[in-house]
């Protein structure tokens, strides 16, 4: 087999470039073997993260020929073959060195996720949850936090200060997963449209598209919160209900 | 830039706990400052829909401006007599003003305009606020953004948090008036069957039923309407109706996109079909 | 920043890695009102616990109300091949029912029976269906609910802080422990009462593994410097389906639950060899032929399908074949289930599996048989503790999880190391903060020892021309893979202590070049210190370990000795010098060594609802 050249994004805050590397070609070969045995040669000191190398833990997040992508996920011979393969590190978040990226914003976004709040147990001392109820969360529960949906999304991709006031895709995951907790009584809501910017998504599904673990965020997550935010808030039928009936749907959770 | 909120200190000293910093803001980021590393025609799919909407705006509002050739009937008509079929244009159904021909209504009377525009803020509505053109528009249209991973064009972006973006939140209104519009398309597709000599199928008929099926399909597989028929119940195994509809809803839902480009396209083309029939143009084959 | 400078934290409680065990006793020892740090190698949520696929063993009786915790620990020691500690098996086994409960309460949402209770499925050496699972992504369930529990009640977590060395006090006890933030390279030194190891496996010293790099056995490898007691080292499982091709995936688990769930093994004659391999000891519960096999799956009162043996015997029977010249081109075994189920089944069930196989490996598994062979997966070995309160041989120090040794054996059940983390983990946080909470000062630690470390922490950076370290971790684990594998003999393990020797000199003078933020090589040469330090304490124990039992198998002694099965080779570290001495098994109380008296009967019980 022939060689490969591959350009990867070196330097930190202060700056950095492109170097290529070319590599003898390897059969059934994935991205992230090619820069491991770049780094195992040429370049030691390359600054890359990962870990299980089977894109079950989300670590080895980056951008492939611009395309957020998990290097361990890219078969070499996926890519066009004969040129050059760029690999950059996640745009959206701060460089550390290299290809590694600061991603402690996501993990800040997640301390402020009000936590489940579970019903009562049964008289039995069990939780009865029937399969039905749990399959739509296991879906939103598969995620790896890889962060490549937070990355590709344009609301703080290409605005910075949008950071401050949006939790991203990978968060409003997590938001539908406890919202539609069948044990949960919580409600975040008013939370997720006041501060943690659901109305600032524009739906433009570009999460989806990246997700590796193929979680139809867009459709499952983002929409149905969208629309249990219209339940609460804009729906003037709904909330006339609620005042006639006495009926809350949940408890107004503290923001 | 402190991370994960450490403080350095001596030895001696000790800090009681890391202090849990807020989001820092304007960290410097890696990569080149290019627009975009993607390779290939990333613009083309955008750039497809974008000229597909602006086409269809544009025929639909020829069509509306029109205000003729949008029926084939066998009542009284001023345009085209017998013929012995009963074809309404989707555009103009119902029929609501005293200009209309093939009606006497007097509640519309004051409107002075082409019945269409009457109509087509409904159905438009619908369209203008659904989830999947939502994604078609913002990214052909006002590139935010032009594509995946593709920086957009905007210094400042605040989402539908404002109006009038806010406005597509009332989604699930134009839903309901979705459903009353789906079932008049279906009244005009059983009406389709109408002939002069009793019931009847020609080339219109089945482009008519075509028409009320895609529109349903449109109409049931919208985001609005899985979350009203279930998808707003936490313990579906004890809402089993609500749990059906949700479960059915969910097999059609995936498809929206697919939905929303056949039944806009096909509503155009009966409304042309209509138009050629009404205009003489060409004759209506009739299969039996 | 000068070395004399270092940023500190104290704290009652520090816990060393953030998997299952780490996090589990973080949420206990904050729940015990201690204060609290939990450091970790990884990103929070990356550790090795999210490539748990199959599921945690619980006798909570959902399937079969047979289930008890007196089955499930007669199954675990037996499992273990009797060498288990077993207070810890016993411990485990009344436990797990309760932790498993309290993980759905904290948001699990595991698969359920048709009564909405939790679902359990069939792995080997279970008599009774009995592990909770959701899908094939049990770990990522698990690690998921720690993490969110841990992250609501405000655990003070650092991340991609390596942790270098336990530093004693004055009394002997661990008081400190120092080590670098990954992105930056500068120090942090914790100062503490209690010391919780979690800090999982040893795996990647093997070439061909399941574990990621982060399993360089730090944990075992700091235990043994501060002066802590190792046990069982010389046990380590190799699982017996990995990927074997492409190469880039080689040791890629495959979930056991591909044979739970219909797959079966076939050598390249198209032969399922696993009926010739049933040892006398599970013969009794073991299916004969085709025809009883098959129809297990179905009805439970025929007996098990030898596919479903403990994972030694069935890693072993793999490599006899390919041995004996019956392997496929790659070197493995066809693991087929494309034949026996239906593409939706196998999609519903093994979703990651299928998509692991499709992504990677351009395998579709609905069609085409997988081929698989040994990898290394786990070790059985780790710190001693004493079984209540996970403390180690060392005051101050405790461990839990895959770090600790004891609870498995000889050889680790599936199903139990999820369990274990959780039952353990929780107790590692009671006894963590016990400690630390009795104790009225912190402990004073010398800062020339916190400054001797460091420099020696720094000491490859300053040799940027000597040898990469990478080359010599490639040659630590082929040196390991071939010599102290999953069969061996005095002769090699002769052969792999002195090639260790030479290792040890040359991961001595390792150099790495570049600065100290985030570089690779300067990480892996200090990982390459505990791999060292682990890989010694594998092959001086195996060579000691004269019998085959469990994940050590001898060619040249290839039974069980009753004599070896009454003790555990017990690791120390003085002076610089490693010692393996034996020590005598824990003697079980007699209303549990009743237990095991009679004969196993035949599996015949009878289901109770769920899915089969």
């Amino acid at each position: 087999m022939s060689d490969i050249t591959v350009r990867i994004w070196r330097g930190d805050e202060n700056g950095g470039e492109f170097k290529e590397y070319v590599v003898p070609a390897q059969e059934g070969e994935v991205v992230l073997d090619v820069v491991h045995r770049v780094q195992a040669g040429q370049a030691p000191d390359l600054a890359v993260r990962w870990n299980c190398k089977a894109g079950k833990c989300g670590s080895c997040s980056a951008e492939i020929n611009g395309r957020p992508r998990l290097m361990c996920m890219t078969r070499m011979n996926s890519l066009p073959e004969g040129e050059p393969v760029t690999i950059t590190p996640m745009k959206t978040f701060p460089i550390i060195r290299d290809l590694v990226t600061d991603v402690s914003f996501n993990f800040e976004k997640l301390k402020e996720v009000p936590a489940l709040k579970p019903k009562p147990r049964e008289k039995d001392g069990t939780y009865r949850m029937m399969q039905q109820d749990i399959e739509r969360g296991q879906e939103f529960r598969k995620c790896i936090e890889c962060f490549l949906c937070q990355d590709v999304c344009h609301v703080i991709r290409d605005h910075e200060e949008n950071k401050e006031n949006y939790a991203g895709p990978r968060l409003f995951i997590r938001y539908a997963d406890l919202e539609m907790h069948p044990l949960d009584t919580n409600d975040r809501r008013k939370l997720l449209q006041e501060k943690a910017g659901l109305g600032m998504c524009n739906i433009t599904k570009c999460c989806t598209e990246v997700c590796p673990e193929h979680i139809h965020i867009t459709d499952n997550a983002i929409i149905p919160l969208k629309e249990r935010v219209v339940d609460d808030r804009y729906d003037p039928i709904a909330w006339l209900g609620r005042k006639i009936f006495k009926r809350s749907s949940k408890t107004q959770a503290s923001a | 830039m402190t991370r994960y909120g450490v403080i350095l200190v001596t030895l001696t000293d000790s800090n009681p706990k890391p202090v849990s910093t807020p989001v820092s803001l304007g960290g410097a980021r890696g990569g080149p400052k290019v627009k975009t590393l993607r390779k290939g025609a990333w613009w083309l799919p955008q750039l497809a829909s974008g000229v597909g909407l602006a086409l269809f705006v544009a025929y639909a509002s020829w069509t509306a401006i029109r205000n003729g050739h949008y029926y084939v009937g066998i009542m009284p008509s001023h345009y085209y007599v017998g013929s012995g079929r009963d074809y309404l244009s989707p555009f103009y159904s119902p029929c609501l003003t005293n200009s209309c021909v093939n009606t006497s209504n007097h509640v519309f009377n004051w409107w002075k305009l082409s019945p269409a525009f009457l109509i087509l803020i409904f159905p438009g509505g619908f369209r203008a606020t659904c989830y999947y053109y939502r994604k078609a528009y913002y990214r052909s249209f006002w590139f935010s953004p032009p594509a995946c991973a593709v920086t957009e064009p905007h210094k400042k972006y605040s989402g539908e948090t404002k109006f009038p973006l806010i406005l597509n939140n009332i989604h699930r209104y134009f839903w309901y008036f979705a459903v009353v519009f789906a079932g008049i398309l279906t009244y005009d597709a059983v009406l389709a069957f109408r002939f002069s000599g009793g019931i009847g199928v020609g080339l219109g008929t089945l482009i008519f039923v075509v028409n009320a099926v895609l529109i349903w399909l449109y109409t049931l597989s919208c985001h609005a309407c899985r979350h009203l028929c279930g998808g707003h119940t936490n313990t579906f195994s004890k809402a089993p109706v609500r749990y059906w509809f949700w479960k059915k809803i969910s097999v059609i839902n995936p498809h929206h996109m697919l939905f929303a480009w056949l039944s806009l396209v096909w509503i155009g083309f009966t409304d042309f079909y209509v138009y050629l029939v009404a205009m003489g143009t060409i004759h209506d084959p009739k299969f039996f | 920043m000068t070395e004399s400078s270092v940023e500190t934290h104290d704290y009652d409680v520090v816990i060393i890695g953030a998997g299952g065990a780490g996090l589990r006793a973080a949420i206990e020892s904050v729940a015990r009102g201690a204060k609290t740090a939990l450091v970790c190698k990884s990103l929070l949520g990356k550790a090795h616990t999210v490539m748990a696929e199959g599921g945690l063993a619980a006798a909570m009786g959902n399937v079969w109300p047979e289930d008890n915790w007196k089955v499930h620990f007669r199954d675990t020691m037996r499992g273990g091949k009797m060498l288990n500690n077993w207070r810890m098996a016993e411990l485990h086994a009344k436990e797990a029912p309760d932790r498993v409960y309290e993980l759905e309460e904290w948001g699990a949402l595991f698969d359920r029976t048709k009564d909405g209770l939790i679902l359990q499925r069939d792995f080997g050496g279970h008599r009774y269906a009995r592990l909770a699972h959701v899908g094939d992504r049990t770990g990522l369930e698990l690690i998921r609910t720690l993490q969110q529990r841990a992250v609501a009640m405000g655990i003070d977590v650092f991340m991609e802080l390596k942790i270098v060395k336990l530093i004693h006090d004055d009394s002997g006890a661990v008081a400190g422990a120092l080590g670098f933030w990954r992105n930056s390279g500068e120090f942090v030194l914790f100062r503490g009462k209690s010391f919780v190891l979690a800090s999982g496996g040893i795996g990647k010293s093997w070439k061909y593994t399941s574990n990621s790099w982060e399993s360089s056995g730090d944990g075992h490898a700091l235990a043994l410097w501060a002066g802590a007691d190792l046990i069982d080292m010389e046990f380590v499982q190799f699982h017996p389906t990995g990927m074997v091709w492409p190469l880039s995936v080689r040791g890629l688990l495959v979930t056991e639950g591909v044979r739970g769930d219909g797959g079966i093994l076939k050598n390249s004659d198209g032969e399922r060899f696993m009926f010739n391999y049933i040892p006398p000891m599970f013969a009794p519960d073991t299916a004969d032929s085709v025809e009883e096999a098959d129809k297990w799956y179905d009805d439970k009162n025929f007996r098990r399908p030898p596919e479903l043996l403990p994972r030694d015997e069935v890693a072993r029977s793999i490599n006899s074949e390919v041995k004996a010249g019956r392997g496929t081109a790659h070197g493995g075994v066809y693991l087929d289930i494309a034949s026996r189920r239906s593409p939706e089944y196998i999609r519903r069930r093994l979703p990651s599996m299928y998509h692991q196989f499709k992504e990677l490996a351009d395998v579709d598994i609905t069609t085409t048989p997988m081929e698989v062979g040994p990898t290394c997966h786990y070790a059985m070995g780790g710190v001693r503790v004493d079984p209540d309160s996970t403390r180690a041989t060392v005051d101050g120090l405790f461990a839990a999880g895959e770090v600790a040794g004891g609870m498995h054996g000889s050889n680790r059940l599936g199903g139990n190391s999820l369990s274990d983390l959780i039952v353990f983990g929780r107790r590692a946080g009671i006894g963590a903060s016990e400690r630390a909470l009795g104790m009225t000062s912190t402990p004073k630690i010398s800062e020339a020892l916190v400054n001797d470390a460091i420099s020696e922490t720094l000491l490859p950076l300053t040799r940027s021309d000597a040898e990469n370290p990478f080359s010599v971790q490639h040659d630590l684990q082929e040196t390991m893979q071939d010599l102290v594998g999953i069969i061996r003999t005095h002769r090699e393990l002769e052969e792999a202590i002195e090639k260790l020797e030479v290792l040890q000199d040359r991961v001595d003078k390792v150099g790495a070049t570049g600065g100290r933020r985030f570089n690779s090589s300067w990480h892996t040469a200090v990982d390459l210190k505990s791999m060292i330090t682990v890989s010694k304490a594998c092959a001086n124990s195996a060579i000691l370990r004269k019998e085959s039992r469990g994940g050590h198998t001898r060619d040249d002694f290839p039974k069980a000795d009753p004599e070896f099965g009454k003790i555990n080779h017990v690791v120390s570290f003085k002076n610089g010098a490693m010692s393996v001495t034996p020590a005598p098994l824990p003697v079980m109380p007699a209303e549990l060594a009743v237990l095991f008296e009679d004969a196993p009967p035949v599996s015949n019980p009878t289901p109770k609802g769920g899915d089969k």
